[in-house]
C-alpha cells in the first residue's frame, strides 16, 4: 500500500501512513491540538496549515473549499477532518 | 429609577430603541447579572436611507418595535445591520424583516451559516460585508469592521463615520440595566463591565488586540454597544481598559527567550507529590525553561488560571480515586475556558492504587482543551519506585525539550501509533 510521510512541525514528528489517511486521524493521535469540531467539514475548527506537500493532498471538495472561504483561510490551509494524504512528504504546522 | 424611557436620541438622528430586562439575574448560564440587562438596538437616520442596527432579544421584541415605531417608519427602513447574531440580538429580525421587506440585511461573512441556522428561511437575501465596505444612508455611511471572536466568529463593528458612532456589538458592553442608559448617568457599572470582559472577552484575547488594532485609531465620540450603558463620556477611557486588560496580567519575569513550565499536583500520601518534584526536577536539566510547581490542595483555581494564561506548557499530577482525578484537579481543568491555551504543552502523572485511570482523563481533557498532549503520562502504582520517578524526570525533560524545540526528531509508524495511542 502507497505511504505517506506526515510530518508535524511543532511537536518534531514524522508519521508513516497508509495513502488515503485523513489528516484529523493522525494528528489526534499524535497529540497535536487539533482534535475536536464537527468532523464533517463544516465547523472549520481543525483548520490546519500545510507548511509543504500540498502536492500531495486530496484536492479540496466543494464542502471544504466553501467553508475555508468563509474562514478566510489561506491557500495553505485546510481541514483537517477533509483533507487526506496520498503520498510522498507533508509538512503541518502543528 | 427613571422608567423605561421612550425611544432615545443619542446623536442627531440616531436613537437608541433598544429594550430593558431589568428582572434577568442568570445570562447565558455562565453569566450573572445584580440588575439585569439591556438589549441595545439602535437606529440610524440619513438623508436618503434608515439603518437599524442590531435587534433584541425575541422576548422583548414588543417594547423594540415600540421604539422604533417612535422614529422611523417601516417603508424608511433601507437597512439592518446585525453585528452579531446571538439570539438575544437577532431574536427580533424575522419580524422586522417581515415589516421591513424592502430592507437589505448586513452581516458579517462568518455570520452566514448562523444566520441560515437562526432563521429557518432558506430564500433569505442578505450581503455580506468586511473591513473597508460601507453603506451610504446620505449624510451617514455606514463603515464595517469585521471583529471576529468577539465573542462568536461572526462579531463585527459598525461605525457611523460622520458621528464618531461606534456601534460596537458585544465589545465594550456588559450586562447592567439602568433606563437613565448612558455611562455619565447610570450607577457605578464599573464591576459589570469588567466581569462581562472576564467571562466573554478573556477567552478570545488574541482577537481583542486584533480588533483594538482596528479601533483604537478612530475618532470616537460615542460608543453604543449592544448590551449595558452607552459610552458617551469619555468613550476613548473603554477602549484603553480593552487594551489593558487584553495585555497579560503578569509581568512575564521569564524572559523573552525562556519558557515557561507550570507543574500543578495534589497528592494524598505524598507519592504523586514525588513525581511533580521529579518531573520539575527533570524538566531543569533543559536550560531556557523556568520550571514552576504547585500543590493544587494549598490553594483556590483563580491565580493559577492567571499563571497559565501566561504559561508554555503545564503538567499536572493526580491520584486516581474511586476511578477518577481528582476534583481540584477538574475544577481547574473547568476553569481554563476562561483563557486561551490552545496549542500549549500538556501533560499528566499520578501514582494509583489499583486502577489509574486519572491520567488517561486528565490528557483527554488536555486535548479538548486543544492543548498538545505528544508524551505519554507517567503512572505509578502507590510508591514509585526509582525507575517509575526515572520516568517522571524523562517527562519533566521531554516536556521542556517540546518547549525549548530541541526534542529529537522521530519517525513513526500508523500502526506503532495506533498501538500506543501516544508517541
Amino acid at each position: 500500500m502507497p505511504k505517506a510521510n506526515v510530518t508535524f512541525e511543532k511537536l518534531g514528528i514524522t508519521v508513516s501512513v497508509p495513502a488515503g489517511t485523513r489528516l484529523i486521524e493522525i494528528s489526534e493521535k499524535v497529540g497535536a491540538s487539533i482534535t475536536y469540531g464537527c468532523r464533517e467539514g463544516e465547523c472549520g475548527t481543525c483548520m490546519m496549515r500545510i507548511v509543504s506537500g500540498m502536492e500531495h493532498m486530496s484536492e479540496r471538495s466543494v464542502l471544504e473549499d466553501k467553508v475555508l472561504q468563509e474562514n478566510m483561510a489561506g491557500r495553505s490551509d485546510r481541514l483537517a477532518c477533509q483533507a487526506q494524504v496520498l503520498g510522498g512528504d507533508i509538512v503541518v504546522k502543528a | 429609577m427613571k422608567s423605561a424611557p421612550d425611544a432615545v436620541e443619542i446623536a442627531p438622528g440616531t436613537h437608541w430603541i433598544g429594550a430593558l430586562d431589568p428582572g434577568l439575574r442568570e445570562f447565558d448560564i455562565i453569566l450573572k447579572t445584580a440588575n439585569g440587562t439591556t438589549y441595545n438596538s439602535y437606529c440610524v437616520r440619513g438623508s436618503s436611507g434608515v439603518a437599524i442596527i442590531d435587534t433584541v432579544k425575541l422576548s422583548h421584541a414588543g417594547e423594540f418595535f415600540a421604539r422604533l415605531e417612535q422614529v422611523a417608519r417601516y417603508d424608511e427602513i433601507s437597512t439592518i445591520v446585525l453585528n452579531h447574531l446571538e439570539p438575544d440580538h437577532s431574536g427580533a429580525l424575522p419580524e422586522l424583516m417581515r415589516r421591513a421587506p424592502q430592507a437589505k440585511l448586513y452581516i458579517s461573512t462568518k455570520a452566514q451559516l448562523m444566520l441560515k441556522a437562526l432563521v429557518k428561511d432558506t430564500e433569505l437575501d442578505y450581503t455580506v460585508v468586511q473591513t473597508g465596505d460601507t453603506v451610504d444612508l446620505g449624510e451617514r455611511t455606514l463603515h464595517f469592521f469585521s471583529t471576529p471572536f468577539l465573542h462568536w466568529p461572526d462579531t463585527q463593528c459598525t461605525l457611523v463615520e460622520e458621528q464618531g458612532i461606534l456601534f460596537s456589538g458585544d465589545v465594550f458592553g456588559c450586562h447592567f440595566c439602568d433606563a437613565r442608559l448612558f455611562n455619565d448617568q447610570v450607577g457605578d457599572f464599573r464591576f459589570s463591565f469588567e466581569y462581562y470582559y472576564q467571562h466573554i472577552m478573556r477567552p478570545f484575547r488574541e482577537h481583542v488586540l486584533e480588533a483594538l488594532e482596528l479601533l483604537e485609531p478612530l475618532a470616537l465620540k460615542l460608543i453604543a454597544p449592544a448590551h449595558g450603558p452607552i459610552l458617551r463620556d469619555v468613550p476613548q477611557s473603554y477602549v484603553q481598559r480593552y487594551r489593558q486588560l487584553a495585555s497579560p496580567l503578569l509581568a512575564n519575569e521569564v524572559g523573552a527567550d525562556n519558557k515557561s513550565l507550570l507543574v500543578f499536583y495534589i497528592s494524598s500520601y505524598g507519592n504523586t507529590a514525588r513525581m511533580a518534584q521529579a518531573v520539575a526536577e527533570g524538566a531543569e536539566t533543559v536550560s531556557g525553561v523556568r520550571v514552576s510547581l504547585y500543590d493544587l490542595q494549598a490553594m483556590g483555581d483563580l491565580p493559577f488560571v492567571d499563571l497559565i494564561e501566561e504559561a508554555d506548557g503545564i503538567a499536572f499530577g493526580s491520584p486516581t480515586i474511586n476511578g477518577d482525578a481528582v476534583k481540584p484537579v477538574w475544577d481547574l481543568l473547568s476553569s481554563l475556558v476562561a483563557i486561551k491555551v490552545r496549542d500549549k504543552l500538556g501533560a499528566a502523572f499520578g501514582s494509583y492504587g489499583w486502577s489509574g485511570e486519572a491520567i488517561n482523563m486528565i490528557e483527554d481533557r488536555l486535548r479538548g482543551l486543544k492543548l498538545r498532549v505528544p508524551i505519554k503520562g507517567v503512572r505509578a502504582r502507590l510508591i514509585p519506585t526509582d525507575e517509575e520517578l526515572g520516568k517522571c524526570h524523562d517527562l519533566g525533560k521531554q516536556l521542556a525539550q517540546h518547549l525549548t524545540g530541541t526534542v529529537d526528531r522521530r519517525v513513526i509508524s500508523m500502526s506503532e501509533l495506533l498501538a500506543s495511542s501516544h508517541v
